[in-house]
């Protein structure tokens, strides 16, 4: 009871300041706010996605042989890749098919594959994370090896090994989400484990022991509150780098399969054609690049909101 | 330190033996048959046996593990009666599409891959390190942001999509250099560095914007301290305080940390060589993998696996030995 006391007065009085200040230093930085605007667009326009490529008149699987000119290997008819008022981005060589309903359709795996991986490596990292830090002694020898482990190992490399194994009728997206997170939950997990082993000592956490609080409770009411912050920091620091790794397992072949189509899996397609049809080329990979770009840039100034004497990206000025 | 040194490297020979268990288990006990995976497409009922039969298949599974494990260790045959296919120490598998033991598919494109990424360790280092002591001696000024903004954008980008973009820029637009087509270095070395450039950059950018921060604030960080303001005070040139005691202080730890970049470095060569062609190791378990030839995959994960353990364990003590004030723990 006075432990839960404490907490509440100790919430009460801190947090919305602190709130307020995150949010005003977050606000005065231009960078992260770009970051912030572009990502928003390009998740809107992802959820958006059936009624824009509605709008534009077109869909992203009928064959458009009749834009294409055979004479020359297929590549679209006009100036960039058959971009106009009926394909706004423009056709695929050989096919096509329409770009902008196909990066579209890009953008959506990219988000659902990037978010869903997230949870997956929170649910995992922080579960396992809790248990090394409050489980005692042996728990943390071996949660620790684990923990070691997880993060030692070439995630990509397994990845594309697990890929191989599992039969083409498994839904890749969710595949993508499984596999990816399975070898990339160590860092949060590394990260919850430090925490939790500074916060344990804590008076708060002492006196919520001793008014015969369980493990469990501690473990969600006392302590998870105080690792969120630089939990917020890691996760967001998580989201354009699981992107990358779809995109880079699309574009190895073994991540997403036609007829979905992803950034990555574009590029790989989009290879042979860097001279005959640029467009092609350059949809989907400044598609990526910016995204990723927003992403990086957003979560890094979180991270120097949250914490502004934390190392960021962009170097501070020292 | 002994007792150290000890800890570490059982933990790491554990390390490696439970990640031979794990590839055992993801490639040759989850698959529920093997055989068929093995054979590829379009194998019948009685290929089916005989492979079966072959790769010891129609045995208990403990007996198949310590074989497999035999086989990194001493070598094993697999044979059906008359046809015997000898895999000598160490055995990380048979490919029976290709005919050939896994190892010395790898002998062959161990080439390419060494020279792809010794190459763009050189170029990292090299770009990075001096990119990042420009940035720290103009720190405020514009050509540290010009420096930060660019490392930002080198850090972030996807080394398909920033490879792709050279490859349009210097091969498609400017015309410098051909598409990159891989010439052994013993045959011609001026072709096979001309050809390599490309690859070498498009694996370096993203390590060298990582470089360029860690070379940038470390030089910050040395330069304030008080052994420099002492040089200062005694008059010593700062082009030799930077060049010399500045430059020790700062590159001692981050050259010894380029042992961890050994993971990163092989899922980048991974990429790198899919996008250009290149027939090396990375080429080989895509390819392996999209023609489910497993037991190219499982070998060529365990060899990158305990490359990348090795490297890291490595990395620690290096760490440990040059910098003493690493606890050793």
């Amino acid at each position: 009871m006075t432990a839960e006391l404490i907490t509440e007065v100790g919430v009460s009085t801190e947090a919305p300041t602190r709130g307020r200040q995150v949010r005003r230093r977050l606000l005065a930085d231009r960078m992260a706010m770009a970051g912030l605007v572009v990502a928003g667009v390009m998740i809107v326009a992802a959820l958006a996605a059936p009624l824009l490529i509605h709008l534009e008149g077109q869909d992203p699987t009928t064959y458009h042989p009749e834009l294409l000119d055979s004479a020359r290997g297929g590549v679209p008819r006009g100036a960039f890749g058959g971009a106009g008022g009926a394909h706004w981005l423009g056709v695929e060589p050989t096919t096509g098919r329409d770009l902008f309903a196909r990066a579209l359709g890009g953008a959506r795996i990219s988000f659902l594959v990037a978010f869903g991986t997230l949870i997956v490596q929170i649910l995992l990292g922080v579960s396992v994370g809790l248990a090394a830090g409050l489980g005692g002694k042996v728990a943390d020898a071996f949660l620790g090896r684990l923990i070691d482990l997880a993060i030692s190992f070439p995630q990509l490399i397994f990845a594309i090994a697990l890929l191989a194994i599992v039969p083409g009728t498994f839904p890749r997206p969710i595949l993508l989400m499984i596999v990816i997170g399975l070898f990339g939950w160590g860092g949060v997990a590394r990260l919850i484990r430090g925490q939790v082993l500074s916060l344990r000592t804590r008076d708060y956490v002492a006196a919520a022991r001793l008014s015969g609080a369980g493990r469990v409770r501690i473990a969600l009411r006392e302590i998870l509150p105080g690792v969120s912050a630089p939990l917020v920091t890691y996760a967001a620091l998580l989201l354009p780098s699981n992107m990358i790794s779809e995109a880079g397992l699309s574009f190895l072949g073994v991540g997403v399969r036609p007829p979905d189509s992803s950034w990555g899996q574009m590029l790989s397609t989009a290879t042979t054609w860097f001279q005959a049809d640029p467009t092609y080329v350059l949809v989907p990979g400044l598609l990526l690049l910016l995204n990723v770009l927003a992403f990086t840039l957003l979560a890094d100034g979180v991270r120097t909101a949250l914490d502004p004497k934390a190392p960021s990206l962009r170097g501070g000025r020292k | 330190m002994t007792r150290y040194l000890l800890r570490r490297f059982a933990s790491t020979v554990v390390l490696l033996l439970v990640m031979v268990a794990l590839i055992y288990v993801i490639f040759y006990a989850l698959p529920s048959n093997p055989a068929v995976l093995v054979c590829g497409k379009g194998c019948g009922g009685g290929q089916l046996a005989a492979i079966d039969h072959k790769l010891g298949l129609d045995q208990p599974e403990y007996l198949q593990f310590w074989h497999f494990l035999e086989g990194i260790f001493v070598g094993r045959d697999y044979s059906s009666g008359p046809d015997v296919s000898h895999c000598a120490a160490p055995c990380l598998g048979f490919s029976f599409q290709n005919d050939q033991p896994v190892l010395s598919l790898i002998g062959q494109r161990l080439p390419v891959s060494l020279s792809l990424t010794t190459g763009a360790m050189v170029v990292w280092l090299l770009v990075g390190v001096s990119a990042g002591v420009l940035s720290a001696l103009r720190a405020g000024r514009l050509t540290d942001r010009v420096v930060t903004a660019a490392s930002v954008l080198a850090y972030g980008a996807p080394i398909f999509v920033s490879g792709m973009l050279l490859l349009m820029l210097f091969c498609g637009y400017l015309h410098w250099l051909d598409f990159p087509v891989y010439v052994p270095l013993t045959e011609n070395p001026a072709a096979w560095a001309k050809n390599l450039l490309l690859p070498w950059f498009t694996l370096a950018i993203a390590q060298a914007a990582v470089y360029t921060r860690l070379t940038r604030t470390g030089m910050l960080e040395t330069l304030s301290e008080d052994h420099i303001r002492t040089f200062r005070a005694y008059g010593v040139r700062e082009r030799r305080i930077v060049g010399r005691h500045a430059m020790r202080g700062t590159l001692t730890p981050i050259i010894t940390l380029s042992a961890y970049d050994f993971g990163y470095i092989l899922v980048g060569a991974m990429l790198t060589e899919t996008l250009f062609g290149l027939p090396g190791l990375g080429q080989l378990i895509v390819q392996s993998s999209n023609n489910v030839d497993l037991p190219v995959v499982a070998g060529l994960t365990l060899v990158a696996g305990a490359a990348i353990v090795v490297a890291n364990t490595a990395a620690d003590l290096l760490y440990a030995v040059v910098d003493r004030r690493v606890v050793l723990s």
